[in-house]
């Protein structure tokens, strides 16, 4: 008994060991020993023991890669010389201009990359070279232009869902910005560094920064990221409609399509801008101060009625639903339940929400279609707060008659007390 | 003649005549505090418009944390004159608290608790709670986001007293939280348990007044007047009463008890939450409270002030027994000035912060 | 009423004269009629209030969204629960979905495309599963997802 207890024992000792033992390899070989950190982590040169620092950090490392892994070398050795030994494969710090080729060394294989993320893509580096930052690096030999690091960093490179990444959604605004807003950066280039400070204003930059919506766009969403580009007149609504995707399919059957292909007219942006994209109102559209459509259309054209046809219709809604909360109002205040009626207006709202869309059609009927329901539903709503307030006034009436009938009975009440009190008196 | 003999049948086996000899004999005292002799009887009126309107609001209410809520918005806009029953249920309760309140303080003013009715006073203590158990009970039953977190909250100020605090909690919510098991137990105890109870206080407390007769304060003992209780006093009581009827009937036309929103337990609580007005004093005490004084939690102490005061109240009648002791009479008109004058001073703080 | 004096000579109501009783049963006639009618006053709004009321009571917890046979596969149907539109989805392998039909983007109310297969709302295209989690477009959330059972040939809703 006892010693065959005592052999189960050592041989679940014997098991523990080894799996102690495993552990331990399979630990050394993701941290297996690395002069170049050591080296360089100790020199008082910051521009040299950096990116020693920072490389604590880096998606790679994580993902078990170390230095020699980009930078060549043998970070067994001990020695200086022996470590950067190019026989061994030595490259060294790469010149800008071969920095692309340098990352797509391992981000271009598809066949390596798979074994780290298998849905990362791989053309990175095709699409940096149709990008105008990797068109001037190579055409023209420019090396201001940004290439890999100038955006993902170097050394401290972070997952691109990483909070802390310079490329995270709510960073790379600012990223972007470091070149592109600095006026004497841009100055041989010639091109506009307001970019920033427009978007900055604009209803996406709100989203992306007060609600904190990570799907609003920034930059690269419209621009693109590796193949960062000004999309041209012709692509525009495309850029747009990837988001506003009705507006843009509804603007695609209007006749403003063939009107703005033949003026050579951007879609989208020529009535709402581009960086400093604000937020939408119905002052916009209309024949009035400060719509957009007597731009182009004049007094007399169909598009100048249409315009103000649309217009009249939105407003009549508005004034339909503000008719009716406001009276809806009034019975609330006035300690009547409406919140049903009030519910149901909600319909109305949703008209305008669709009508306010529609007008992208440039169609006074298709935006008809809805503004008729809308009004009918705000007229309804309506009613029902008239029917609350007259059921108040019913109550009122039918208080002021029973407080008649009510006092009128104290009161006869009171006089017969008088009445048998006097006849007491008289008795006694 | 057939009435004639009717009344004879009935008076041999319920005695009618010895009723009606009694309350021919029955007297009320003329004096100048007659005046709040009026309040009981007023009291005793509203609870009747509360068991009657009370009754009403069963025949739709459905006491379920799904279907509590519904039900009141439906009796409010669908029912007919549903508005008016609720909104006089609602009115009515907060008006019988308040006579509740008045009767009290006259009674103690005017000393009516001396020897023999002490058992009537503690009786009407008893009622009080019973009330206030009442109101508390009912601001929950329309399940709307302010009696829902207005409940946690006194619950939770229940479940601060010592040792037996959780236990009180957990009984009064049916949990550790405000749930539907809370909506039905505080329906089971506004409807039933509550009303049972205050049925027999209350027969107590109206068979002691007859037995003994209204209270003559000492100084007007030896120069009042009499008044027949029916018809001259019963009459006067009666256009209280219609007047009350007509009061809350334009109340309720004119400022219909609001519903408000749907509650949601896991909604955040909105701010200001303010208990109904008869917890208010208190409610405020507690947020005047230092959260520590000489080492005690400053809550627990308020709670277990409140409780003392409660169990002087009871006691009243056996400490000041007479009005030969001059001094204590002064003590204690002192106490009750001051009492009413905190009541009144932090409700009114309460409601202006 | 404390001024008066009942037990004392002087009084303000009229003396005993020979119209007396004419105006004393003039005044019970007239308390009679009013207590009569205040009684009227009172208990008509209460014998109102028992009336059953012609709308069928709410229920919100739970509600016959439709009948079976109006809901074939691949289809979508707006329903009222409580005051707010729910809708309800029978996939094309004949399951039922119900969701709210409420867009979480700006309130629109959505509907089911049998050529997409899923819940869609046409004011921004948003996209949505027949489960209501948003899929496509601007809604920020997904639909509140309620219960379904069949009870018959009825549809039973139910928040989850």
């Amino acid at each position: 008994m006892k010693s065959g207890r005592a052999h189960s024992i050592s041989i679940s000792n014997a098991l523990a060991a080894i799996a102690v033992f495993l552990f331990f390899c399979a630990s050394a070989s993701a941290q297996k020993k690395s002069s170049c950190i050591e080296c360089h982590i100790k020199l008082d040169d910051t521009r040299l023991s950096a990116p020693a620092k920072n490389f604590e950090n880096d998606i790679h490392k994580s993902r078990g890669l170390s230095c020699n892994d980009c930078h060549g070398g043998d970070p067994n050795s001990d020695s200086k010389e022996g470590a950067k030994d190019p026989r061994k494969g030595y490259l060294g710090k790469p010149k800008t201009l071969d920095i692309p080729a340098y990352c797509g060394k391992c981000h271009s294989d598809a066949n390596l990359m798979k074994r780290f993320n298998p849905s990362l893509r791989v053309d990175q580096e095709r699409e940096y070279y149709t990008s105008v930052h990797g068109k001037l690096l190579k055409e023209k030999g420019e090396t201001r232009v940004a290439t890999c690091i100038s955006c993902h960093s170097v050394h401290g490179i972070r997952a691109i869902n990483d909070p802390l990444s310079s490329v995270y959604p709510s960073n790379v605004a600012n990223t972007c910005a470091k070149c592109h807003a600095s006026a004497d950066y841009m100055r041989s280039f010639g091109i506009p560094t307001d970019q920033f400070d427009k978007y900055k204003t604009s209803v996406h930059a709100k989203a992306l920064y007060e609600k904190q919506d990570l799907s609003a766009p920034t930059c690269n969403d419209c621009h693109g990221n590796h193949g960062a580009t000004p999309p041209g007149i012709a692509s525009v609504a495309n850029v747009c409609g990837q988001c506003h995707a009705r507006q843009a399919e509804l603007f695609q059957t209007s006749p403003h399509k063939a009107a703005f292909d033949q003026k050579q007219l951007a879609e989208c942006i020529t009535c709402h801008s581009n960086h400093a994209i604000a937020k939408p109102g119905d002052q916009m559209i209309g024949t009035g101060a400060g719509a957009l459509c007597i731009n182009c259309h004049s007094n007399s054209d169909k598009g100048f009625v249409a315009a103000g046809l649309m217009r009249s219709r939105i407003d009549e809604l508005i004034a339909g639903i503000d008719k009716s909360t406001e009276i809806l109002n009034r019975a609330e205040r006035a300690g009547m339940e409406v919140s049903k009626p009030k519910f149901e207006l909600k319909g109305a709202t949703d008209a305008l929400t669709h009508a306010r869309v529609l007008i992208h059609s440039s169609s006074t009927v298709e935006v008809d279609k809805v503004v008729g329901p809308g009004l009918e539903v705000a007229k309804k709503s309506y009613q029902a707060g008239v029917a609350a307030l007259a059921e108040r006034r019913f109550r009122r009436k039918g208080l002021a008659v029973s407080l008649v009938f009510i006092l009128f009975l104290a009161l006869l009440v009171y006089l017969k007390i008088r009445q048998i009190e006097s006849r007491q008196a008289v008795s006694e | 003649m057939r009435i004639a003999a009717l009344k004879l049948w009935l008076d041999k086996r319920l005695s009618i005549s010895t009723l009606g000899e009694l309350a021919r004999k029955k007297e009320v005292p003329l004096h100048r505090h007659s005046i709040w002799y009026y309040f009981g009887g007023m009291t005793l009126f509203l609870f009747v418009v509360q068991v009657a309107t009370g009754i009403l609001l069963l025949l739709y209410y459905r006491p379920s944390s799904e279907n509590a809520f519904e039900s009141v918005q439906f009796i409010m806009t669908e029912v007919k004159f549903g508005w008016l029953i609720r909104s006089i249920h609602s009115w009515s309760a907060n008006l019988m608290i308040a006579t509740l309140f008045i009767h009290m303080f006259s009674v103690f003013f005017l000393r009516a608790y001396y020897p023999p009715r002490e058992i009537t006073w503690v009786s009407g203590v008893v009622l009080l709670f019973i009330v206030i158990c009442f109101g508390f009970s009912g601001y929950l039953l329309p399940w709307n986001k302010l009696a829902f977190f207005a409940t946690k909250v006194g619950t939770e100020i229940a479940g601060v007293v010592p040792i037996v605090g959780r236990t009180i909690l957990r009984f009064l919510r049916g949990g550790d939280d405000v749930t539907g098991a809370t909506l039905t137990r505080f329906f089971g105890f506004h409807v039933a348990v509550l009303p049972a109870t205050a049925t027999v206080f209350i027969a107590i407390h109206v068979l002691l007044v007859q037995l003994h007769g209204m209270h003559v304060p000492a100084k007007y003992e030896h120069s009042y007047q009499r008044m027949k209780f029916f018809p001259n006093f019963i009459l006067r009581d009666l256009i209280g009463w219609i007047l009350a009827i007509g009061a809350l009937a334009a109340l309720a036309a004119l400022f219909p008890w609001e519903l408000g929103e749907k509650a949601d337990p896991f909604a955040p609580a909105p701010a200001g939450i303010k208990p109904e007005w008869y917890f208010l004093f208190m409610f405020q005490t507690l947020k005047f409270i230092p959260a520590k004084i000489l080492g005690m939690d400053g809550e627990v102490l308020g709670i277990m002030a409140f409780n003392l005061v409660a169990l002087l109240l009871f006691i009243v009648p056996f400490v000041d027994r007479s009005p030969e002791n001059r001094r204590r009479r002064l003590i204690f008109n002192a106490c009750g000035v001051l009492a009413l004058l905190y009541i009144v001073v932090m409700t009114v703080v309460g409601y202006v912060t | 009423m404390k001024n008066i004096a009942w037990d004392k000579g002087e009084h303000s109501a009229g003396p005993p004269g020979p119209e007396a009783p004419s105006r004393r049963h003039f005044l019970d006639y007239l308390l009679g009629t009013s207590v009569v009618a205040t009684l009227g006053a009172i208990l008509y709004p209460i014998f109102e209030f028992m009336s059953p009321p012609q709308v069928i009571e709410s229920t919100e917890s739970s509600v016959v969204a439709a009948k079976l046979s109006e809901v074939p596969a691949n289809s979508g149907k707006i329903f009222k629960f409580g005051s707010k539109p729910g809708i309800i989805v029978r996939t094309e392998s004949g399951e039922l979905k119900a969701c709210s039909a409420v867009c979480t983007h700006l309130e629109c109310i959505v509907q089911y495309r049998p050529d997409i297969k899923h819940i869609w709302c046409a004011c921004h295209n948003g996209h949505y599963s027949v489960d209501g989690k948003n899929i496509s477009g601007p809604p920020p959330r997904p639909l509140e997802e309620y219960k379904v059972n069949t009870r018959g040939d009825d549809i039973v809703v139910s928040k989850s």
